[in-house]
């Protein structure tokens, strides 16, 4: 049984020199399936791994995971760095490169026009946070508050600090959604498009505090220093939200199929 | 062709993995492939993941260490779940077989 085939993205052609040394999941030499005007960006897959069962388990398998989402994401930047790119979705396999070339026939004119339109540009990641102060000083000592010396008082003290801890907390968070809103106003007016993604838990992060806005702006490669400075300015002038600027990334979250049914 | 280079690249620091699974996971072209893996059970298991992917040793630290315990997170702890599973089934089966003969 010979290998199968991990494929990346589909690009337009480039100089192969450029992808050279350039290394894809398990350590196996990346090489380009050409149809047309069209390559995709595939490395051989060993036929042991190359079955649902076992893709799964690695999948599923935190280290490995990380390790094939890394190099995933290492060869589609690689590629994007020198020609219009559209990346594919983690794991997708195919049972040969002929099968690939078969996809690349089959589906050549929605990818022609997905790369036309995507050609030139980058996505920018901007996730703002708000911190909530005294979260973390933990719960109140009630035995040391004054007058708690009747249990039914010692409770209703607790009940009511617990209510006004949580009443700031979504004080907080209501302001700084706002804030958000206005923010991914003005960025929305720099880019060519927008995407709002799932905000990410900070529970075990090291992000600076919760995250209650996360989404990606498309932009011309050469305005995405722009609208990154934009998004670090607008978030110094607000005391109340912290922003982090990610990228620019390949355009990943413009891929058109966020709520299309797979090819 | 595009002489942009990738922030990343410039700066050399690796992006964050909440950030590559988010896309690499969740966004991208999905295609049909020869081998199909049920995504939509992978996407579950990264928003897990993402409680935890800043910092594993961070966590470990702090005693947080449930994903080794849980099926869906520890492939390893899942097998031997099966294994498990299927040792009490042959039991039952055993006595169950063990009964009838006893009743007759």
């Amino acid at each position: 049984m010979s290998a199968a085939s991990y494929t990346y993205a589909v690009a337009r052609p480039f100089d192969p020199t450029r992808a050279a040394g350039l290394v894809g999941v398990d350590g196996a030499t990346i090489h380009l399936v050409r149809h047309q005007d069209l390559v995709a960006v595939v490395s051989p897959l060993a036929p042991a791994d190359a079955d649902e069962t076992a893709l799964r388990a690695r999948l599923e398998t935190l280290a490995e995971l990380e390790a094939i989402a890394r190099t995933h994401h290492r060869v589609v930047a690689a590629v994007a760095a020198c020609t219009p790119t559209l990346p594919f979705r983690l794991a997708t396999v195919h049972r040969s490169d002929d099968r690939v070339a078969q996809l690349l026939r089959r589906e050549y004119r929605r990818f022609r026009e997905t790369l036309d339109r995507l050609a030139g540009s980058v996505e920018v990641g901007v996730k703002i946070y708000v911190q909530h102060a005294g979260a973390s000083a933990g719960t109140m000592s009630v035995a040391e508050k004054p007058g708690g010396s009747g249990s039914a008082r010692v409770g209703r003290d607790y009940l009511r600090y617990r209510r006004e801890q949580r009443d700031r907390r979504q004080h907080a968070w209501r302001r700084a959604t706002s804030a958000a809103e206005q923010m991914d106003a003005v960025l929305a007016g720099l880019a060519i498009d927008r995407r709002q993604h799932r905000t990410q838990s900070a529970e075990l992060s090291a992000a600076p505090g919760e995250n209650v806005f996360n989404a990606a702006y498309l932009v011309d490669a050469g305005r995405a220093d722009e609208l990154a400075a934009r998004a670090r300015r607008l978030g110094a002038e607000n005391p109340h939200v912290t922003i982090e600027v990610t990228g620019p990334w390949p355009p990943y979250s413009f891929t058109g199929s966020e709520h299309g049914e797979p090819t | 062709m595009m002489e942009q280079r990738l922030w990343h690249e410039r700066q050399g620091a690796p992006p964050n993995l909440a950030d590559i699974l988010e896309r690499v996971l969740d966004k991208g072209l999905i295609i049909a492939g020869d081998i199909k893996i049920n995504l939509l059970d992978i996407e579950l298991l990264t928003i897990k993941l993402r409680l935890l992917v800043a910092s594993v040793d961070k966590a470990k630290e702090m005693g947080i260490d449930w994903w080794e315990y849980d099926p869906a997170l520890s492939h390893q702890r899942s097998r031997q779940l099966t294994t498990g599973k299927a040792r009490l089934r042959q039991r039952v089966g055993a006595l169950e077989t063990a009964t009838r003969q006893a009743r007759r």
